[in-house]
Parts: C-alpha cells; sequence; structure tokens
C-alpha cells in the first residue's frame, strides 16, 4: 500500500501528528481526579491484615498474566504455587495484591486437600501500570510471594 | 517498504507513549501480517486483503474467543436461547413459533445481514429485523438496541453463521444504502476532521497513541469487548469511533449507522463470521 | 441475569487432578463510579464471596473485590477421591446467592 491510494489526502506521516496530539488529549480526559491510586504503603498494610507479621519469601508463587494488557477493565491473571498439596507441603490460601489500584486487595483464594494443586485464574482490573503481587499462606505457616509487572496502556481511540 | 520506514519514523520523531517504540526492522512478522490469516478482497475492494480483527489482538485476548467457555458473550447466548422459545406479545408466540430451531432457521441470516426490506423500503439490521417480528408478528413491545436481551438474541442468532463467510448482497434495492455508507466511511467530521477511511484502510496495523488499528471488519459483532466489560453492538462501537474524534455521534440503528454497517459488511465481505468475538 | 455457567469435567480419572472453570453475568460495581447524568455515587454491588463443595465439603472458596472484572470468572483445580457432586455458591453484597451443580464420576 502507498500512500497515493488513501482516500481523503491524509498521509501516513501527518496522521501519526495529529494521532498523537489527540492521544495526549484523551490521556487527560480518562485521568480520574479525586482517586488515590494504592501505593505501597497501603499495600503494606493490606498485606500485613492478610498475613501478620511474617515476612514472606521469595519464590514457588508464579503469576501468569500479559506482558502488556490490552484493556485494564479485563486482565487474565493466573497463578500456580509449587506444593505437593498435602501435610506440611500444603498451601492453606493465596492472597492478591495490586500496587497501582484504588484498593491493593484484588482476590483471596483458599484450598482444600482435595484441591490437587494450589492453581487459579481471573480476570481483573487494573488502573495503570503496576505491580500484582501474590502471598501464598502455607499450612506450616511459612509465607510464599511472587510479583509480577503488567502494563497497562491507556489512551488511544479506543472507542 | 515505504509503509515500514514511515511508521519507524513516525515513532522516533513523536515517541509514541505507551505503544511499541521498537524499529519496524527488530519486530517479528505479526499475526495480522501472516499471508496464511488474509482472505481474499472482494472485487473493486479498495484494500489488498482482508484480515481480521482477531488477528490484531494479543494471545491472551484471542485465547478468550477460541474458547466458547472462556468466552464471556456466552452469558448473553445463553439468554438469547432462552428468549427465542419465551413467548411474549398479544400474539402468544415466541421466535420458535414461526422460525422453529434457531440452528437451522437462522443459519447464515448475520452472514447476509444488512438486507433490504421490501416491506420497510428500509436497510435491516439483523437488531431490526428483530423488532419488527416483535412488534409486527408477536405483537410484543419491542427492545431496545443495547439491551441484554437484543444483544443475547443478535449473539445467538450470530452464532448460528459463525465461520461461514460474510456474504453481503449490495445491489438492485441495497445500492443507494451502500453508496450512502461508503460516502460515510469516507466523510471528515469531528474536531479531528478524520473519516474512518484514515484509520482502519490507510493506518491498520499501526499505533493510534496505544491503541493498535485493525482494518476495522464487522464480522465479529457483538462483541465482548475487554474495555467495556460487556456484549455491545457494532453501532456502540460507531459512537464510540464518532465520540473519540469529536463527532456528534448518530443513534444506534440510525440509517447512517445501519448504511455504514452495509459498507462494511462488503468491506469485509469473505471473511468468516466470528460472532460472538472477543476484543480489547 | 446473574445466570453461572461451569465447566467441570464429567469423568475423572482416580489420582487426576482437573480444572473447573466458572463464569457469571454480574456488573461488579466497584462504589466510586458516579452516575453521569446526577453526580452521585453508584453503591457498590459486587460478587463478593464464592464457594464449591463437594458433597457438602468446603474444597475451595474465593473472596472477591472491586478489582475483579464484571461477569467475574474463576478457575480451580480439584482432586476428588471419588464420585459426587459439586455445588457452586456465589454471594452478592448484601447476602443474595446464586448457585449452581454439577456431577462427576471418579474411576
Amino acid at each position: 500500500m502507498s500512500q497515493t491510494d488513501v482516500s481523503g489526502g491524509v498521509h501516513r506521516r501527518s496522521f501519526l501528528i495529529a494521532a498523537g496530539a489527540g492521544g495526549a488529549a484523551f490521556a487527560a480526559a480518562q485521568f480520574t481526579p479525586g482517586i488515590a491510586l494504592a501505593d505501597k504503603a497501603l499495600t503494606a498494610q493490606a498485606i500485613e491484615k492478610a498475613i501478620g507479621d511474617r515476612k514472606p519469601i521469595e519464590g514457588r508463587v508464579t503469576i501468569d498474566g500479559p506482558e502488556i494488557a490490552e484493556n485494564g477493565n479485563t486482565v487474565p491473571v493466573g497463578f500456580e504455587v509449587e506444593s505437593k498439596m498435602a501435610g506440611d507441603d500444603m498451601v492453606k490460601a493465596v492472597h492478591i495484591f495490586a500496587e497501582g489500584n484504588p484498593r491493593p486487595e484484588v482476590a483471596n483464594f483458599w484450598f482444600s486437600e482435595n484441591s490437587g494443586a494450589a492453581r487459579g485464574a481471573f480476570r481483573m482490573r487494573m488502573a495503570k501500570t503496576q505491580n500484582l503481587i501474590a502471598l501464598a499462606e502455607m499450612a506450616d505457616g511459612k509465607v510464599y510471594m511472587g510479583q509480577r509487572l503488567v502494563k497497562v496502556t491507556i489512551g488511544g481511540c479506543g472507542g | 517498504m515505504l509503509r515500514k520506514t514511515i511508521a519507524a519514523a513516525a515513532l522516533v520523531a513523536f515517541a509514541v507513549g505507551a505503544g511499541s517504540g521498537a524499529l519496524a526492522e527488530d519486530k517479528p512478522v505479526e499475526p495480522w501480517e501472516r499471508k496464511e490469516n488474509h482472505v481474499k478482497a472482494p472485487k473493486d475492494s479498495p484494500l489488498d486483503y482482508l484480515v481480521s480483527g482477531y488477528w490484531f489482538r494479543t494471545p491472551k485476548t484471542r485465547a478468550l474467543q477460541d474458547d466458547d467457555f472462556e468466552n464471556p458473550a456466552f452469558l448473553w447466548v445463553e439468554q438469547g436461547i432462552d428468549e427465542w422459545t419465551k413467548v411474549d406479545g398479544k400474539a402468544g408466540k415466541s421466535c420458535a413459533s414461526c422460525h422453529e430451531t434457531a440452528e437451522k432457521s437462522m443459519k447464515g441470516v448475520s452472514a447476509r445481514y444488512p438486507v433490504y426490506s421490501a416491506k420497510t423500503k428500509k436497510m435491516m439490521a439483523v437488531s431490526h429485523q428483530v423488532n419488527y417480528c416483535r412488534e409486527n408478528y408477536m405483537k410484543a413491545k419491542t427492545w431496545k438496541w443495547e439491551s441484554g436481551k437484543m444483544l443475547g438474541m443478535t449473539a445467538y442468532i450470530g452464532l448460528q453463521s459463525r465461520g461461514m463467510p460474510v456474504s453481503v448482497s449490495i445491489d438492485g434495492q441495497a445500492q443507494p444504502f451502500f453508496e450512502a455508507g461508503k460516502d460515510f466511511y469516507h466523510e471528515r467530521r469531528g474536531q479531528f476532521d478524520l473519516a474512518c477511511v484514515h484509520c482502519h484502510q490507510a493506518n491498520f496495523g499501526q499505533y493510534i497513541r496505544a491503541d493498535f488499528l485493525s482494518q476495522g471488519h464487522s464480522n465479529g459483532f457483538p462483541t465482548y469487548r475487554l474495555k467495556w466489560q460487556k456484549l455491545g453492538s457494532l453501532h456502540r462501537r460507531f459512537r464510540g469511533c464518532n465520540n473519540n474524534i469529536r463527532a456528534i455521534p448518530y443513534k444506534r440503528g440510525s440509517p447512517e449507522y445501519t448504511n455504514l454497517e452495509l459498507y462494511l459488511a462488503w468491506r469485509g465481505k469473505g471473511l468468516k463470521v466470528e460472532s460472538p468475538s472477543v476484543r480489547q | 441475569m446473574s445466570r453461572p455457567r461451569v465447566r467441570v469435567p464429567r469423568k475423572i480419572k482416580k489420582g487426576d487432578t482437573v480444572t473447573i472453570k466458572t463464569l457469571i453475568a454480574h456488573k461488579m460495581e466497584t462504589g466510586v463510579r458516579r452516575n453521569k447524568k446526577t453526580g452521585k455515587l453508584i453503591p457498590r454491588k459486587i460478587i463478593n464471596g464464592f464457594e464449591a463443595k463437594i458433597d457438602g465439603k468446603t474444597v475451595f472458596k474465593a473472596a472477591l473485590h472491586p478489582a475483579v472484572s464484571a461477569n467475574p470468572y474463576i478457575s480451580f483445580a480439584i482432586s476428588p477421591e471419588k464420585s459426587g457432586k459439586i455445588d457452586f455458591v456465589w454471594t452478592e453484597d448484601g447476602g443474595k446467592t446464586f448457585t449452581k451443580s454439577a456431577k462427576f464420576t471418579v474411576a
């Protein structure tokens, strides 16, 4: 395809200039004033509420999600905790937090000896590019942690 | 080649926000660029080839459409199934009273709509036809265009054409409506002074800031949009487009949008119906 | 129209772990959105709880917050020892519940 077959006479280059300028306007329009986004401190509070003063150990928890979410309103997320799901090597619960949302809490999941595996999936809202945190509470009291950065694109002509 | 170079130059020059900053030369071949995902464009088409909006989406989004359970649009399809046999209105009829099983009677319907109706002397989208039946044969209240019931019904009807090629007719009585739709497509509007053609013909495969432009086909509607978090009609999407270019949108079901729907269906003639699809 | 959908394998091989998928139509109103015309806050109404029981015994439970998208989808795993029935319960703010059941055989 060449430039000349564009009806209306807009060239690709000038089109992108116009689109860029318009994009800035969209970003301004979509910013919601008056809603403070959760920060690390708020997330730390929420985490403390969930697991007390236990120190999470990095590892054993993986979060599956898109590198770049196509839309922040519905982001498919999955998680899995390495565990035999029996005896002491048993995941009691998984808590999901989002550092960049108005509230950090996303979801909590509890498992049983008939779970077979500590895994799950859901779809969530993300206000902006941010870090997701998954904490796994084990039967022996230990807490493992996994993290994942998900980029969220905002603004454009998504109608 | 020119296309790639200009895109790269534009990206560098304007540092397009969150879009891909990588130069075109570094990029792997995207699914929408692959020949095996292309469909032959209809005769006289302004496009070199057709490619469904599906192939402009990420693997995660495509996966939601690939499995009918993962696809939340099927919550509406089930509602459509219920409505199909539900008696409503003074005539004591349901859809099934006349059309029996949708799997047989509705097969191919969405693939060939919108159609010209000699009875109403209008171009009719599937939603128009549903309400025509409700009003005239069922003697029932019409449904709102964007209501759950209407979306459920059009999704259920659309599903009966899934996999069939879009095969709309633009001849005869349909021709003036087609021409009107074509004019609309090429008409600049709104503060941004853009026409459909500027984004979806001249710039598909490019980013408009953070949005990745497709060829703007209609073969997946109604569609479950991740942004909407619900099923939505093609005319809702038109309104979104028009709003974003700072133009005053038309009403859902308006002649303007129905003509555009006809023209779009022709542009996508040969693409497989994907209703109800999942988009970003 | 909060009709739930579930996908449960009918036949499960003994010792296997299988994936259960669930979906329910719900707006998941966050409570922070405003009515565009009146400017008033739209009250929060979400599905806040989900539970799956096999023959009356809880096998999986979830608490959901407003960050969960509309039409909540939840998938999880089960590894049942014997054939039975799995009951799903979704709880909405205010206490209203939605249910669905499925039977499976383990061999």
